[in-house]
């Protein structure tokens, strides 16, 4: 039986009527047109589907789109204010963080999840926050010095 | 292959746009509207025909071989240029090295290219991206296309200002009359006839090209145009792409490989609203207006299907078997016997290798859209000319109504060589008169994507009294032949790649089988030097053949400390060594490896790489591969292995099958050495090779324990 699911999607109000069980991933690439969010694993266990429910990092293929009902959700396309891009969206740039680019949307997102809970983390912080999400290009000494990049310039 | 896809249209049907048919040419125009800018039309629709006439023959060098330079390269009245290259961007940094050739010849900055890649209906047929051959297969054709279209419009300017070519300057994309000040840009020259003419004219293959010491683009870390929409989620991955109307696809699979469907009932997907059901013989496919929805109806119907199984071996016996099906005679080389008969010691070891995938983060996917009887698909796949002829012949339609192109992807790893996922797309598109997605889930991609192959590779080696290495006899069964030979002065040697019987589909991978033969080599080098009593590192040199291995062999001992670091090894801890070369570049690891011994396991804590591919062409790109190379060589040594049963893959997901993440990667130091008088390779995949065997021989150096697996199962290490 199909329900009626209202969440706000990277500051709008959107409605959704449909199984309760999709994954909020699905809906978000296929009816939302939202396609920065990946699938990599539909586990769990690769952190391209990264999103940011209230704020909090979650898995979205694992996530059915019930559970975002009156939730806020911010995906990689509601990072960037206008022209002006998200301190860790500058740093992956800069750093020269990505190769094939699938996993970035859920490492920036992961990081930025981070920043929000540890704005000065240790390596050993990093991490444990982003060993969840799988590089296959094997980008992460990049990857890392992104994520201490950005939380320089979120400090500042 | 029919008649009319080999090019025997003739030329004026082909050339014109006018003979596009209206509905294509709206395509046409639209793509080129979206990534060149307007004014293209004439040019593209010219390029369109030289890919289609070369579509057919699947040549896909990326030769000159006559092609107009127009084929590769147009000037736009904006004064960008835009090039054309069959060669797929998915992660290795293609797109941005194409475009930085194109600027270096030209004589314009790097963000004056724009770069179409990898679309049949506009770009010439290069071929596969594979092999580490963009660098030196498509790179020198792009420059010298470059470089006739610069020669063509300084020719150009020299007629119409009546000089030599000679008193003219070129620079920043204008050409400038040194003696009168007299100035024309490619801009300018964009809008001109007399130059569209003149791009008619073959490449040069034998033009001069700018040397490496004047190299102003090249050699630099540009980066890549479309950067910033990785960043922003604004980039189509091929799983991205939709269409109007598209419907979401799922293919019934079999429970293991080689099973057959004895029956199925379809009739409650059937009954599922807004599902399409396809049974033809032995597919079975479903598509819906989402994914949830075509996977429900597969779901539905795959546990009513039944199926004939076969016996199958499995992963726990795959060695024994590989070995028992080995076609041994094949074997060849020069035998090495009489130095083992001249042998002070000899020794003798059986090295393994699992089978492996190379998960890439994007699983394949495809869409497909027929419309007016012509196919198209979007694809993540390394060998869109190998995609289009499969896909007609599939359909038994001429290659030019099907046109393939592939988005910047998501990564392959050599495991991209096939579009199965689109041709599955193309299937249900036709059943279901809509286009249809594909995109394979994880478990597909660990299940029927192909591996890297597993091996039995059996080492013999003979020292003499002296500790010089006099003998060598190397077989590799099943995983093929690249870096078999050893780099070292043998006076008797025989090394041999020998097929066996594969019971998985196996094919391509990051440097393929030269992983499996550096391990068990510079492993087996590495027992061969303690059998000699001598440092590994010294044991190689007075070996060594190969001077840009010795280069870059002391460079990384250098660096990491060798001699002193040799001096510290404990039962805990340990370093270890191994150099090689392939695809034309060389590379050589120090690794130091933590051990505990209590629970088996060990822990790589610096890896220090030299690597040398030539002249770099791009560092910051350079850089990324070798420590990506790194990084993927830890999995292949330390944790992946497909595990296998009478057909079924045990471990398709991301728990069972560990891939390395951010807590695996160790202190990381590259060390590029940039050789700039001999042509540039590759180094997207050469330097994956030393790790596994540098890690091996640090947890001997430490232990005295000799892992010969990859992947090295390191509970051995247990103490009781």
């Amino acid at each position: 039986m199909d329900v009626t699911v209202t969440l706000t999607v990277n500051g709008i109000e959107r409605t959704v009527t449909t199984d309760p069980q999709r994954p909020l991933l699905d809906v978000l690439r296929e009816d939302l047109h939202l396609t920065g969010a990946k699938y990599g694993c539909g586990e769990g266990r690769c952190g391209a589907c990264t999103v940011l429910m209230d704020g909090k990092r979650v898995l979205s293929c694992v996530t059915p789109v019930s559970l975002a009902d009156k939730k806020s959700i911010a995906t990689i396309e509601g990072l960037a204010k206008g022209d002006s891009l998200h301190p860790v969206q500058e740093a992956f740039l800069e750093e020269g963080a990505m190769q094939c680019g699938y996993c970035t949307s859920g490492m920036i997102l992961s990081a930025v999840a981070l920043l929000q809970d540890k704005p000065n983390p240790t390596d050993e912080e990093i991490v444990t926050a982003m060993n969840g999400n799988i590089c296959r290009c094997n980008g992460y000494v990049k990857i890392m010095n992104a994520v201490r990049r950005a939380a320089g310039k979120m400090r500042r | 292959m029919t008649e009319n896809t080999t090019g025997k249209r003739p030329e004026s049907e082909s050339r014109k746009p006018s003979a596009v048919a209206g509905r294509e040419f709206t395509i046409s125009r639209r793509t080129f509207v979206q990534t060149l800018g307007a004014g293209l039309l004439i040019t593209v629709t010219d390029s369109l025909s030289w890919g289609q006439r070369r579509g057919g023959r699947g040549g896909g060098g990326g030769g000159g071989g006559g092609m107009p330079v127009v084929a590769r390269l147009h000037l736009n009245e904006d004064g960008t240029i835009a090039v054309m290259s069959g060669k797929v961007e998915e992660g290795q940094g293609a797109r941005t090295e194409l475009s930085q050739a194109a600027a270096e010849e030209l004589r314009v900055p790097f963000d004056r290219i724009r770069i179409v890649m990898a679309d049949t209906d506009f770009v010439p047929d290069d071929g596969g991206t594979s092999g580490s051959r963009t660098t030196p297969g498509n790179v020198p054709p792009m420059r010298q296309a470059a470089a006739t279209a610069r020669e063509l419009l300084t020719r150009f300017a020299a007629k119409q200002w009546q000089v030599e070519a000679n008193a003219l300057e070129v620079r920043d994309g204008t050409i400038t009359n040194k003696a009168t000040n007299q100035k024309l840009t490619y801009a300018d020259l964009a809008k001109s006839k007399e130059i569209a003419e003149a791009f008619k004219q073959p490449i040069e293959s034998n033009i001069a090209l700018t040397a490496v010491s004047d190299w102003k683009v090249m050699g630099i870390s540009a980066r890549r145009s479309n950067w910033r929409d990785l960043v922003t989620g604004a980039h189509r991955f091929p799983s991205d792409v939709t269409c109007p109307n598209m419907l979401y696809g799922r293919v019934l699979r079999p429970p293991s490989y080689k099973a057959t469907l004895e029956s199925i009932d379809l009739s409650e997907a059937k009954a599922m609203k807004d599902v399409v059901v396809i049974q033809d013989g032995e597919f079975v496919g479903f598509a819906a207006p989402s994914l949830f929805r075509a996977t429900q109806a597969l779901e539905a119907s795959a546990k009513t299907a039944s199926w004939k199984t076969v016996p199958q071996p499995s992963s726990k016996t795959i060695h024994a078997y590989l070995k028992e099906h080995a076609r041994m005679d094949n074997a060849r080389g020069s035998s090495a016997e009489k130095g083992f008969a001249d042998a002070a010691k000899t020794l003798s070891a059986t090295y393994t290798l699992a089978y492996i995938q190379h998960t890439p983060m994007e699983p394949r996917a495809g869409v497909a859209e027929w419309k007016d009887d012509k196919l198209t698909v979007w694809a993540g796949v390394d060998n869109p000319p190998a995609a289009q002829r499969d896909l007609a012949q599939a359909f038994g339609m001429p290659v030019e109504r099907v046109r393939v192109i592939v988005p910047d992807m998501g990564g392959g790893f050599g495991g991209k060589h096939a579009a199965p996922a689109a041709r599955e797309a193309a299937r249900l598109a036709k059943a279901a008169g809509r286009p249809v997605c594909v995109h394979w889930t994880r478990a597909e991609e660990f299940t029927w994507a192909y591996f890297r192959p597993a091996a039995v590779i059996e080492c013999k080696g003979g020292l003499d009294a002296k500790g010089s290495l006099i003998a060598w006899d190397f077989i590799n069964i099943n995983a093929g032949g690249s870096a078999i030979d050893a780099p070292y002065k043998i006076p008797n040697k025989r090394v041999q790649s020998v097929g066996s019987d594969s019971p998985l589909a196996q094919g391509a991978y990051r440097c393929l089988a030269a992983t499996g033969n550096n391990f068990a080599r510079e492993s087996f080098i590495d027992e061969l030097a303690a059998a000699a009593g001598a440092d590994p590192l010294a044991f190689r040199l007075a070996h060594l053949e190969n001077d840009r291995i010795r280069t870059v062999l002391e460079t990384a001992a250098k660096h990491f400390n060798w001699s002193e670091r040799r001096k510290k090894i404990t039962p805990e801890l340990g370093i270890g060594l191994a150099c090689g070369t392939e695809k034309n570049s060389v590379v050589a690891a120090c690794v130091e490896v933590g051990i505990d011994r209590k629970r088996g396991e060990i822990k790589v804590r610096e890896v220090c790489e030299a690597f040398e591919c030539g002249p770099i062409q791009n560092p910051a790109n350079l850089t990324s591969q070798v420590q990506g190379c790194i990084v993927m060589g830890l999995g292949g040594a330390l944790t992946e292995e497909i595990q296998f049963e009478n057909g079924k893959i045990l471990n398709a997901n991301f728990r069972d099958y560990q891939v390395p993440r951010f807590r695996d990667v160790p202190k990381i130091g590259v060390h590029l050495v940039n050789k700039t008088d001999i042509p540039s390779a590759g180094g997207g995949e050469t330097p994956i090779i030393a790790i596994a065997p540098a890690v091996g021989n640090a947890i001997f150096a430490a232990t005295g324990v000799r892992i010969r697996s990859m992947p090295m199962r390191c509970d051995i290490l247990k103490q009781a």
